[in-house]
């Protein structure tokens, strides 16, 4: 094929040419008659799985239903979210913290699933984010982000969070090497001062709180992607690595030099030795530890101040390279545990490895020197076998559990299906345009649900209505169950999406939370019943203990805030039902909304700076009388006189004789309630 | 005991009806079958004799009231209740409490608070009460066992505001 003697360039720009003209045919060619039949879910019905996609640029999760292509929801991660408040209400404000102070948005890219016995088991999602190097937590009974780690001493944490089979681990490497620690240094003494972090998470298999490990110290390269072994190779983590030319200016060219790149093998069950044996050096450093405390909603953060490091060179058998094609991104191992696809990007072949001859070359030593200590294992002895010019660009790979991978082709525009053993190509079907990762139901796993395949795309052009120069990033489904794959459905997503795992629903269907037990909220701010709302002053700050129920706020009158003062709106959703969560907007307010769960509390700061009457009320409709559920505060100047009082349907009560009443109550069923729960 | 076993027997029943609100389309269908045979169904035995519907057909009243289960009944009247109910006999969102045993069998005061959408579909007085708030009374999820403390509290606060209770066994 000519395409050997095009550079990489002149292949993309080629390849983007012909996409952007006449491609239309060739979608109509390929979209056979009962494709809507197949993408169909009747209305009210449910789809059979969910597919979570991450954002991308926009920081945020979706989850869709396939095969019908349906937005479930938007879950908010790493970027703040008015809609609901993530981010602004005083409760979740901690989830943004990091060593460099709240850092409100990040790019997320790899979505991992929990997994029991290499397995989906539908308890957590995991997904990185690249820029302030975070690892964060969605609980999947309740679609809320929970926990997020920042890992220390990394640049762009693109290579994460890579699960093992029972998510012992979450495995992820620095996409950028920088000086450990960080240090004022010319750039161009990379070689010298530079160098790269592999980190492994580990996950308390009770709870799923994330707690930093161990860091390995690398070559400086750029670590790109990874998987952890399965089955027979259990134990073993594989990462590919482009910029071994260890380059620092016009990557594009300059990391494109060497024929082929690396991918490092670790053997972290050795490494769980070496910790052990204490052959680790303690690094001071700062990162930050947000975790949502599951009774009262409220995330604490901890500033972290120690990490453990393994050097290669001081930890034999520990850490081996192999060559593997030139700029590899995908680094996918197939549902034996036994092949392991390099994904050459711009390599017109790809390496299949295999675990076994691996394993064989390392007892025998079949080494071709060492990297920094690390012995570099010669690339035929661990080969299984090379696909060959399977097409332009291979990005990406998952499996069906038939023994079929599916690899995703950037610069040529199409998904090739092809046989792991045999290294045959079975068939390419086009996409529209460049996909970038693809993912299949359980496709990273011991047992894939080989029905569908997503391709998600980077560049949209012509497949829907334009909407100026920024359109909707493009998915399409294939059904992948017959011996052809068939596309079926083609829709928008939000963001860029970049990677997505996709789980049968069974699976997470069934511990979805509806609401949550009013009897187990511990918020400390909590207001658990109508005649417990009230107001209480300290200092400037006031303190609104509200009750929601449909349809109406309490208190709804409050007066004597003055200006200057902090008021502490602390909203408690009484509903003890599905589906009926309530807003609560204030007018002057500079953060967001509140949008508060049955059953939960949450906290909006208002900062009064103007004398007058506000008007506040419920932002989600809720019932017949939404429109009725408001009220009013009156903000005095901040010498006024005004007494704090407050009311709903009556005259405004003054604080002093409530409070009194009200704390009196409290203490008496408190007593009662001890003592009735004996 | 007894008493125990049935309550068991009832939360199950309730938490199955709990489940069931999953599927929009089952609900569709109920509704449906529902408004059809309507013409023809007969009203249930257990609202002729002014229990309601639901999983309560029989609660058995000692004429002391007991104060544990007071105490428990008001605290969850407090949070899941007071919002909409008064215990005197103001309406606000709903009917206030005031003498409440005295025009409702227990089994209808439990069942209304246990089986609430039945309830508001299928019981008559219910319905009446519906017609005059114009607010849906909410599903707050009250529990058989919480649902009975509440009305120990209701009996109480019978006795406090209007100086007997439990008036409409006998009717």
């Amino acid at each position: 094929m000519k395409t050997k003697f095009i550079t990489p360039i002149a292949a993309i720009s080629v390849s983007l040419f012909a996409m952007s003209c006449g491609q239309q045919a060739s979608t109509e060619k390929v979209v056979t008659g009962n494709a809507a039949e197949k993408a169909y879910v009747a209305p009210g019905e449910h789809d059979e799985f969910y597919a979570f996609m991450s954002g991308g640029y926009s920081g945020q999760i979706t989850a869709y239903g396939l095969p019908s292509g349906r937005l479930l929801k938007e879950i908010p991660v790493f970027s703040m979210y008015p809609e609901n408040g993530y981010g602004y209400s005083e409760e979740t404000k901690p989830m943004f913290n990091t060593s460099y102070g709240h850092v409100p948005w990040d790019d997320s890219h790899h979505i991992e699933l929990s997994q029991t016995d290499g397995e989906f088991d539908g308890r957590w999602l995991f997904v990185n984010g690249n820029n302030t190097p975070r690892i964060a937590r969605v609980d999947l009974s309740t679609f809320e982000t929970v926990e997020i780690l920042e890992i220390p001493d990394v640049a762009g944490l693109h290579c994460a969070p890579f699960i093992t089979e029972n998510s012992e681990y979450l495995v992820s490497g620095t996409r950028f090497s920088v000086p450990i620690p960080q240090k004022d240094v010319p750039i161009e003494t990379y070689k010298e001062n530079f160098s790269g972090l592999i980190n492994y998470v580990s996950v308390d298999p009770e709870h799923g709180h994330m707690e930093l490990a161990f860091q390995i110290e690398m070559p400086g390269f750029n670590y790109d992607l990874a998987r952890n072994g399965k089955g027979k190779s259990h134990g073993w983590s594989f990462l590919t690595t482009y910029n071994s030319e260890q380059a620092h200016s016009l990557l594009e060219v300059n990391a494109s030099q060497k024929d082929k790149d690396l991918m490092a093998i670790i053997n972290w069950k050795k490494a769980e030795e070496y910790l052990a044996e204490g052959k680790f050096t303690e690094r001071e450093t700062s990162y930050y530890h947000n975790l949502m405390d599951e009774e009262t909603g409220i995330v604490s953060s901890k500033e972290m101040k120690k990490t453990k490091i393994l050097n290669p060179a001081d930890c034999p058998d520990m850490v081996y390279f192999i060559p593997v094609p030139k700029s590899p991104h995908g680094c996918d191992v197939d549902p034996t545990g036994e092949y392991i696809v390099g994904n050459g990007k711009l390599s017109a072949d790809m390496s299949v490895y295999s675990y076994t001859k691996i394993m064989k070359a390392i007892e025998e030593k079949n080494f071709d020197g060492e990297i920094d200590g690390i012995p570099v294992i010669n690339y035929e002895a661990g080969l299984h076998g090379i696909l060959e010019k399977p097409g332009l660009g291979p990005l990406h790979t998952e499996f069906d559990g038939r023994g079929n991978a599916y690899t995703t082709f950037f610069i040529s525009s199409e998904v090739v299906k092809w046989d792991v053993e045999t290294k045959e190509i079975l068939d390419r079907q086009p996409t529209f345009y460049s996909p970038g990762h693809l993912v299949i139901p359980g496709g990273e796993t011991k047992k894939p649900d080989g029905k569908y395949l997503v391709a998600m795309n980077k560049i949209t052009k012509d497949r829907y209505l334009p909407t100026g120069p920024e359109l909707a990033h493009s998915a399409q489904l294939f059904d992948i169950s017959g011996e052809k794959m068939e596309l079926i459905l083609d829709f928008p997503t939000k963001g860029e999406p970049h990677y997505a795992q996709a789980i049968s629903a069974d699976k997470v269907k069934p511990n979805a939370v509806k609401f949550y037990d009013i009897a187990q909220n511990k918020h400390p701010y909590a207001t658990l019943g109508e005649r417990k709302s009230r107001v209480e002053r300290e200092g400037n700050e006031v303190h609104v203990y509200m009750t929601a129920i449909r349809s109406h706020l309490a208190p709804d009158n409050i007066e004597g805030v003055k200006v200057g003062d902090k008021v502490y709106f602390h909203l408690t959703n009484l509903e003890q039902d599905w589906d009926v969560p309530h807003g609560f907007a204030v007018q002057g307010a500079t953060n967001a909304e509140l949008l508060v769960m049955p059953g939960q509390t949450r906290t909006l700061l208002w900062e009064p700076n103007r004398v007058g009457v506000f008007a506040f009320y419920c932002t989600d409709f809720c019932s017949a009388l939404h429109q009725e559920m408001s009220g009013y505060v009156r903000v005095s100047p901040k010498d006024s006189d005004v007494e704090l009082k407050w009311g709903l349907n009556e005259a405004l009560r003054n604080n002093q004789e409530a409070a009194n009443k009200f704390y009196e109550k409290q203490k008496q069923e408190r007593e009662g309630l001890a003592s009735s729960n004996k | 005991m007894k008493k125990i076993s049935l309550s068991i027997v009832i939360v199950s029943i309730v938490a199955l009806a709990a489940c069931g609100g999953g599927g929009t389309e089952k609900k569709e269908t109920k509704k449906k079958e529902k408004t059809e045979e309507k013409a023809e169904k007969e009203v249930p035995q257990s609202i002729k004799e002014g229990k309601g519907v639901g999983a309560i057909d029989h609660v058995k009243l000692t004429e002391e009231l007991d104060e544990s289960m007071i105490q428990v009944g008001e605290s969850i009247y407090d949070m899941k209740c007071a919002s909409c109910h008064k215990l005197s006999d103001q309406r606000v969102v709903g009917p206030g409490f005031a003498g409440i045993t005295n025009k409702r069998k227990p089994e209808w005061i439990m069942n209304m608070i246990t089986n609430t959408d039945a309830m508001l579909e299928e019981d008559p007085a219910a319905q009446k009460l519906l017609e005059e708030c114009l607010t849906r009374m909410p599903n707050q999820n009250v529990s058989v066992g919480d649902a009975r403390q509440i009305l120990e509290f209701f009996r109480k606060n019978d006795m406090e505001t209007v100086g007997s209770k439990d008036g409409a066994i006998e009717s």
